[in-house]
């Protein structure tokens, strides 16, 4: 992150200003991912005028960033007013979408409306494995076409590849078609339990001995989730950090109105239905929660060895039970970077 | 430079953080950060009001300051964001709607 840029961000945390709001506009989709955390029933989305309150209201906190997900957006038959009047109102607006129903009308649409960045999911380079993964034979060929529809308009692609027990030693060959695409792509190992609770998707997860051979890639090494984690006893500046920006400075709408700190993060805080967002954002006794806590407050992790350098998910640890626990999952990948660097030292030290 | 009228450049992203406008570009991701002067004028840069209407009913009642010296900061600094295509001036009103982006 650049200097301004962080300046911004350090300004919206000073002034509790929900800078970046993932708006998921519908929990409908044409694709039945295994890893999926969402219910793909509509239970009452919010009406387009509803939308668009809810965009007057994020203007007026102070919203900037805005991510429009699902879902499926490209199901939404209002999404280009929605976009339209997004833009109107200044939000930077990114997109994220499977691309299935993009053609090049719909790529030029996005392109007008002044988007500034799509992201699409890629689990694999290979057919047989990325649809087994979204259920829908074909998704991968329509999604790269999708891919090569918004490069062509002119928009930033970003490909994302979640990396799943099926799917775990595929992602060389989705950075190389990456490449050949011109976009950007990230690898997350993060599979999150459904936004009910059902944590059965979980066992989905890489299992540790596959992330450690993954975590041993020196190409992913300035990769965050694969740095060698820090260790040793934190600093007050850590300690006295807040865990994320969840709920500081970000938050997240579901399709029905709630609102939670993030989409990671399901704590019911309120439903712009029933409650203006600005209560909603500076009253709910759920966001003071978040926003009192603090690395030192976290009673397993504030002692970790690795607390410094973890990716530990606030949300994921809510999941669990606790939003002061640990996220097992961070937990594990911490240990396993760290196991990486151990043995990435061993092999310099005998060369 | 009586007649000059300003518009906001297309494809940007605005909001004013903490009091300071933040402008971000659609095509390449770079930012803005206004100052206190900076914000206003973009406010108020509708496309149709003229720089001197903006400069006697926006600055000059918040800044000690006359009107015809105003006027010259605040071309000089605007002729700085058309650099960056931030804005655009010319001596003809925008022929498109008043309301832009920033609007709040």
């Amino acid at each position: 992150m650049g200097d301004l840029m962080q300046y911004v961000w350090d300004r919206a945390l000073e002034h509790n200003v929900p800078l970046s709001v993932q708006f998921d506009l519908t929990y409908r989709c044409n694709e039945r991912c295994i890893h999926c955390y969402l219910d793909h029933d509509d239970h009452g989305e919010l009406t387009t005028t509803e939308v668009f309150a809810a965009l007057d209201q994020l203007a007026a906190a102070g919203t900037l960033f805005l991510i429009f997900s699902g879902g499926e957006l490209l199901l939404r038959r209002d999404l280009f007013e929605i976009l339209d009047y997004a833009r109107r109102h200044g939000f930077d607006v990114k997109l994220k979408t499977n691309g299935i129903l993009l053609r090049q009308a719909e790529a030029e649409q996005i392109r007008a409306h002044g988007v500034r960045e799509v992201q699409l999911s890629v689990y694999s380079h290979r057919p047989e494995v990325h649809d087994a993964i979204t259920k829908v034979p074909g998704s991968l060929e329509r999604t790269i076409a999708a891919v090569k529809l918004l490069r062509a308009s002119g928009l930033r692609v970003l490909i994302a590849n979640v990396l799943m027990q099926g799917n775990a030693f595929d992602y060389p060959g989705v950075r190389a078609l990456a490449a050949e695409l011109g976009v950007e792509s990230t690898i997350d190992p993060t599979i999150t339990p459904m936004m009910d609770g059902s944590t059965s998707v979980l066992s989905l997860r890489v299992p540790q001995p596959q992330l450690l051979q993954i975590f041993r890639d020196r190409s992913l090494v300035p990769d965050d989730f694969c740095a060698p984690p820090l260790s040793g006893a934190p600093d007050v500046d850590t300690l006295e950090a807040m865990p994320c920006s969840a709920g500081h400075t970000a938050c997240y709408i579901s399709p029905y109105g709630d609102v939670y700190p993030c989409v990671q993060f399901p704590l019911p805080t309120g439903n712009i239905r029933q409650t203006p967002f600005h209560d909603i954002w500076h009253r709910s006794p759920g966001f003071a929660e978040v926003r009192s806590i603090r690395v030192a407050d976290l009673p397993t992790c504030s002692s970790c060895g690795f607390v410094s350098s973890c990716t530990r998910c606030p949300g994921l640890a809510y999941m669990e039970g606790n939003m002061r626990g640990p996220s097992s999952a961070d937990c594990e990948k911490s240990k396993t970077r760290a196991a990486a660097g151990a043995a990435a030292s061993q092999i310099q030290e005998s060369a | 430079m009586n007649e000059i009228v300003v518009t906001r450049g297309e494809r940007l992203a605005a909001r004013r953080v903490a009091g300071e406008m933040v402008i971000l570009s659609a095509d390449d991701s770079s930012l803005y950060v206004l100052n206190e002067l900076g914000s206003m004028l973009w406010e108020a840069a509708d496309g149709r009001t003229t720089l001197r209407q903006i400069v006697e009913t926006v600055v000059c009642p918040e800044f000690d300051i006359d009107a015809d010296t105003a006027v010259g900061d605040a071309l000089d600094f605007l002729q700085q964001l058309e650099a960056f295509g931030i804005v655009s001036l010319s001596s003809q009103p925008h022929s498109g709607p008043a309301e832009g982006i920033g609007e709040r």
